[in-house]
């Protein structure tokens, strides 16, 4: 795609992202940005190394993708295995032991992205200064918030370890159901917080609202575009974060794709490959490649869904689409707003869990039926949809895996805000100033992209900006100090 | 009653049975003796060398060698200690035991002994072998990257099962645990309840589809380490 007319300006890495990404921004002769290209180094070696294991290792093996996400990848590949061995209906106890995994998860893991990384732009503005603009900021000048995002967290990895066993990395589910159950007292040491933790996210959901209509005129066309949405819905249309089938509409709210089991996502999902990425670009093959790419992750979800199941959370969902009358947003910013509505949710339905009696059951996990050599799974991760497809041969070992994560899914959405703010900021000189740089994570972080799917560690890495021009020599340079 | 053997051990007394290895005779009274290819029912091997003691200030396997009056066994000392670090450490590196996504973690006697003896990383550089996984068999499967060569299928094949199933093949760091049918395990007369498969001290040879079926907090390891329960057994009495 880059023709000799073009420049490039490279930006890396991204701070507060998990990962490390490199941002290389194209321009034309009239240094008018004319497209932004995301580079994410993805651990595609996973799927290999996967190839030969027992299947039944697969769902404490995979979760090792992610130290950020890990029971998203152990949930999904768990559903994968429920299909291997052919356990239909898993036993009451063992389907909402899971769910309470999935919701501490999807809770704790709101609860970093808002608390740790997207508030301090929020509070402070995008152009206040880096040394400000971090969680240490939000300590000083919010200390009330800062512990609450603390706690929700912790609360989160709490429910995690009432489940799995351990807060990071447990093993709780096996093939067909659950290792353990919920004792009375993990119950109840959890409940002491609980109605903290639903007041402490409708309170979150009122700043990343507050915050969206304070500055509406601004935030609105932020790295904004119309897009396609995805994500998995319930039969009957409700959000379902753990299971379900694929539903896709257009910017308008028109069905693309509706109740499509995972077993068929290769017939209406295919992914790109362009020579400048190693991650692939997935498309709905009825729009084609051009315009059939979609985001995923929280705000996709409140597009997509009918209405959600929980009381609350379903009265924020009204409010927060009452801004467009009913029909999706495609404000990239937005996606803060509608992350906290999914924690507000999450809350609701620990709580719902909590007080639910068949976790102390003691069927545990289902009887297997017909045995399969191949199966899908698709789970709602914190970050948006994502896919476990594998082969099993007939010694139970795997021959093939194919994992699509949700960043994958984001990655042309990314691209498209980059570029989108890079051409609103830079018309003319060509240089990088702070501020586009600034408006550049910001924008990508609205995603909270988890870029390597490996190990990464949080925390501040350090921005170095450079600008190329077509002879590919340096014109400008802009670094943070580490 | 008056022919037991008196000896002491890190200076405490102790009494044995004639016969008796000075292994046994220690846990008899209380007193670990860290070891792998030993199991208790089994045939003593003497391969890992883990269960090295001092005996009148030579090195022996505790395993292999007789209690003897008036001999003065050195077991708990720092030498020994690191000695037998470096041998689980080394038993680390020239394997492929990646802890974190495998099912016996918590029950592996490997693992638990690392953390007795305070391993927290391997002080060598990991080998990575390339090793094999068979999993002909439809019970059991025998995952070669976390063989330690200690023997005790081979033994407990032949020893409690009557079976051959398992020998050894190869020398040196080509030596590895082979099965007695050229199409794999699944052409063998194994069976999963076969003492050989429960005879495995790591996730080398397992029975298929258990898995991570017992929850972090309930494994064998999760509470205490590997030896406890010889030294409670005798704090008790
Ligand atoms: S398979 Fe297990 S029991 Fe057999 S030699 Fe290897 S580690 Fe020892
Ligand atoms: S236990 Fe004595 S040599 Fe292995």
């Amino acid at each position: 795609m880059s023709t000799p007319n073009t420049r490039r300006v490279v930006i890396e890495p991204l701070t507060r992202v998990e990962g490390h990404g490199k941002v290389t921004l194209l321009l034309d002769e009239n240094n008018q940005v004319e497209q932004a290209r995301l580079h994410i180094v993805e651990f595609r070696g996973f799927e290999r190394f996967i190839q030969g294991r027992p299947f039944w290792e697969l769902p404490v093996l995979v979760q090792r993708l992610c130290g950020i996400c890990p029971v998203s990848h152990h949930l999904c590949a768990a559903k994968a295995v429920d299909g291997i061995v052919g356990a239909e209906d898993l036993p009451l106890t063992a389907e909402k032991m899971r769910r309470l995994m999935h919701y501490g998860q999807m809770y704790q893991s709101h609860a970093l992205h808002f608390f740790y990384l997207a508030s301090p732009d929020l509070l402070f503005g995008f152009d206040a200064p880096v040394e400000k603009r971090n969680v240490i900021g939000v300590i000083a000048e919010y200390p009330d918030l800062a512990v609450q995002g603390v706690m929700m967290r912790k609360f989160g990895q709490e429910v995690i370890k009432a489940t799995a066993g351990k807060k990071v990395h447990g093993t709780g589910a096996i093939p067909g159901g659950i290792n353990k159950n919920l004792s009375i007292e993990e119950r109840d040491f959890l409940l002491q917080d609980m109605d903290k933790m639903v007041e402490w996210s409708r309170a979150a959901v009122r700043i990343a609202k507050d915050y969206t209509l304070d500055n509406l005129e601004a935030v609105a066309g932020f790295g904004s575009f119309d897009s396609n949405h995805l994500s998995l819905v319930r039969q009957d249309g409700a959000m379902d974060l753990y299971d379900g089938n694929l539903r896709a509409v257009d910017s308008v709210g028109d069905t693309i794709i509706d109740q499509v089991s995972p077993l068929d996502y290769l017939e209406v999902i295919a992914e790109e490959v362009r020579p400048w990425s190693y991650m692939k670009f997935p498309f709905l093959k009825s729009v084609g490649p051009e315009e059939g790419w979609y985001r995923v992750g929280p705000l996709a979800r409140i597009n997509t869904c009918d209405f959600i199941d929980t009381p609350e959370a379903e009265a924020a969902r009204k409010d927060f689409l009452s801004l467009t009358e009913g029909q999706p947003s495609n404000v990239t910013m937005a996606y803060h707003w509608a992350r906290m509505i999914e924690a507000l949710h999450a809350a609701e339905k620990i709580q719902l869990l909590l007080h639910d009696a068949d976790l102390q059951g003691e069927d545990l996990v289902a009887d297997f039926g017909g045995r399969r050599e191949e199966y899908v799974a698709i789970l709602e991760a914190p970050r948006g949809t994502l896919l476990h497809h594998y082969k099993v041969d007939e010694n139970d070992q795997v021959t093939m895996a194919n994992l699509i994560v949700s960043t994958t899914c984001n990655n042309e959405p990314m691209n498209r805000t980059v570029q989108k703010i890079a051409s609103d900021s830079i018309s003319g000189a060509p240089e990088i100033t702070e501020g586009l740089l600034n408006n550049i994570e910001v924008g990508i972080r609205a995603y909270d992209p988890c870029l390597s799917c490996a190990t990464h560690a949080l925390g501040q890495m350090p921005l170095e900006v450079t600008l190329v021009d077509r002879q590919g020599r340096l014109i400008d340079r802009l670094a943070r100090p580490e | 009653m008056s022919d037991r053997i008196s000896l002491t051990i890190d200076g405490r007394q102790i009494e044995a049975e004639p016969g008796q290895t000075i292994l046994e005779a220690a846990e008899e009274a209380g007193v670990y003796i860290p070891r792998l290819c030993w199991m208790k029912g089994l045939s003593a091997f003497g391969s890992c060398r883990v269960c090295t003691v001092r005996v009148n200030g030579r090195p022996q396997s505790a395993c292999t060698q007789p209690a003897a009056p008036g001999m003065v066994v050195e077991n708990d000392t720092q030498e020994l200690r690191e000695l037998r670090r470096s041998l689980i450490d080394m038993l680390f590196i020239e394997g492929n035991h990646f802890c974190m996504f495998c099912e016996k973690s918590g029950d592996c006697e490997l693992q638990a002994l690392a953390y007795r003896l305070g391993i927290t990383a391997p002080q060598y550089p990991f080998m990575f072998p390339q090793r094999e996984l068979d999993a002909t068999h439809p019970e059991i499967f025998v995952d070669r990257n976390r063989c330690i060569l200690c023997g005790r299928c081979v033994r407990a094949s032949q020893e409690l099962d009557g079976k051959h199933v398992f020998g050894f093949v190869g020398r040196g760091a080509g030596k590895k645990v082979a099965v007695n049918a050229e199409s794999g395990l699944g052409g063998t007369d194994a069976a999963g309840d076969d003492e050989a498969v429960a005879a495995c001290p790591t996730g080398s040879l397992l029975k298929k589809r258990v898995g991570f079926a017992v929850p972090v907090g309930q494994r064998r390891f999760d509470h205490q380490p590997i030896g406890s329960e010889i030294e409670q057994a005798q704090s008790e009495e």
